[in-house]
């Protein structure tokens, strides 16, 4: 008896052809992933650990954001591009040169550029790795920031505070669930500058101070920053994403 | 949670043997590996002809998570020592932001200091390394705690830049040793969370003397000494993943090499420690 696959959108019967079922066989950074029942295309069945079992994509209408190290990257990728469309909004917000001066406007352009440069990245790297992009790679989200009034220079300067800590904790959480180096090494290329940019914007808020590493944030018996999971970070910075999403296979 | 308790099994002797050396084959780091500028690093002691090497010396330490966790500490004793000693000059303005910047990053490189010698087994552990003498005057070509008179505006000016390069190396220095980490997931959860905080003084030092927060090109910056500049070669790859940071549709190459920090290698890293040591 065939097992049932639970996973309706991204059911493997689906695959098209020779070329689609090999480069999901082709994952071999998480382990094979195949569970050959037979030789035949309609008896390919991912194992539920494998990557190959953990695409994201579409499960029951909803995106799912996937696991192990594609999940990880989606999961960077949906990030940055909260902060990147957060930061377009920011510096293109009415009166920008007269709510920040003219240091702060040049971080914040800054940050608007660097945070565009990594989802533009993810992006491309999603596209090349993943094995069926068109299924598999995030969508663009929708954004919805509330009453923030981005010619606030407290409300934004306190949002970027939170967006930049947030993504430090979530890149020093999610290094141990990678197991490609390339993808660790690219994920620590990364935290180090939003660590950089969280500095720079808490400096900002408050320049005479330690705050730029504030006992808040840095741990002050250890010297370790924050970590945190994925689940711990979504609720927060799902808080600004209107398209619905799931994270089922990360922690 | 208990530092002690849960750093407790990858402490002992079978970690030095560690079959997550064998990830470190050569083609480890890939089509990122190839891109990162780990050739022909200037080394900087060709431009201190004072400068000699020393039997103290370290050398690179194994390509492991305790090799790695050794590395740091190496590090962190001479950025623990380094700030203790400038907090103890007088060379750093009192009362106001800088004094503030500096007493916290200070408490924390010895936090730091305190973190991985535990982490290594405490100081009676086989693991553990013990702190080098440092010399940051480098032979006599810096002095940045006033001790020959320049003068505390002048050597102030010196401790700054030390600062900056001492904070863009750990961040670089710890970038590098994750792939060591790769086989040992909460030493490389705790290297992750330190290296971190190395970029938080890293921006805020580097913004106290004036500069960006972050790493434009391969620029040591305004007022830095030629002898720091091996710590910036290789920051200006704007190529991550096989993909251009600088191309159409984004900001050119100044903000395509800013957006990413890049690593050194043990050698590199070992190498430019090896200029304060004695």
């Amino acid at each position: 008896m065939k097992n049932e696959v639970q996973i309706q959108e991204v059911n493997p019967k689906s695959l098209k052809g020779r070329r689609e079922f090999l480069k999901i066989s082709g994952i071999a950074a998480a382990g094979t992933g195949l569970i050959l029942t037979g030789c035949s295309l309609d008896d390919y069945i991912p194992d539920p650990n494998s990557q190959a079992g953990q695409l994201p994509g579409k499960r029951n209408g909803v995106f799912d954001l996937g696991g192990l190290d594609f999940g990880v990257l989606t999961y960077a990728y949906a990030l940055e591009q909260l902060e990147a469309d957060f930061y377009t909004r920011v510096v293109n917000a009415n009166g920008f040169a007269s709510t920040f001066n003219s240091t702060e406007q040049q971080v914040l352009v800054d940050l608007y550029k660097h945070e565009v440069i990594h989802r533009k990245i993810f992006k491309k790297i999603l596209k090349a790795a993943l094995p069926n992009p068109n299924r598999q790679l995030l969508p663009d989200l929708a954004f919805n920031y509330g009453s923030l009034n981005f010619s606030n220079r407290d409300q934004v300067l306190a949002t970027s505070k939170a967006l930049e800590d947030t993504g430090v904790g979530a890149y020093n959480g999610a290094g141990r669930l990678l197991s490609n180096p390339d993808y660790l090494l690219l994920a620590g290329k990364i935290v180090s500058v939003e660590a950089r940019h969280a500095s720079a914007i808490r400096s900002l808020i408050n320049p005479d101070s330690k705050d730029f590493a504030g006992d808040d944030i840095v741990n002050s018996s250890t010297g370790l920053d924050v970590k945190m999971n994925p689940s711990e970070v979504l609720p927060i910075a799902g808080g600004f994403i209107t398209t619905a999403f799931t994270a089922q296979f990360l922690p | 949670m208990n530092v002690l308790k849960f750093l407790e099994p990858f402490t002992n002797e079978n970690l030095m043997n560690s079959k997550g050396s064998r990830r470190d084959s050569f083609s480890q780091f890939g089509q990122i590996g190839k891109n990162a500028a780990l050739a022909a690093v200037p080394f900087g002691l060709a431009a201190l002809t004072s400068t000699k090497a020393s039997a103290a010396d370290i050398g690179p330490t194994p390509a492991t998570p305790i090799g790695a966790l050794q590395l740091a500490l190496t590090l962190e004793y001479l950025e623990k020592e380094f700030y203790i000693m400038g907090l103890e000059s007088g060379v750093i303005p009192i009362g106001g932001r800088d004094e503030k910047v500096f007493m916290q990053i200070s408490a924390h490189e010895t936090d730091h200091v305190a973190y991985l010698i535990a982490g290594l087994g405490g100081t009676g552990s086989p693991n553990f390394v013990a702190k080098p003498t440092f010399d940051f005057t480098v032979g006599g070509a810096f002095d940045p705690f006033n001790a020959t008179g320049i003068g505390q505006a002048a050597a102030y000016a010196q401790f700054l830049a030390l600062a900056q390069a001492f904070e863009d190396t750990g961040v670089r220095a710890y970038k590098g040793q994750a792939g060591n980490l790769i086989s040992a997931p909460d030493l490389l959860t705790a290297a992750l969370q330190i290296h971190s905080v190395e970029a938080r003084h890293a921006s805020e030092v580097r913004r106290l003397r004036g500069l960006k927060g972050w790493i434009t090109n391969n620029e040591r910056g305004a007022g830095m000494p030629v002898e720091t500049q091996a710590v910036y070669d290789g920051e200006q790859v704007t190529t991550q993943a096989g993909f251009n940071t600088a191309g159409s549709g984004l900001f050119g190459a100044a903000a395509g090499s800013e957006a990413y920090d890049e690593p050194l290698t043990t050698a590199q890293t070992v190498t430019i420690a090896n200029l304060f040591i004695v």
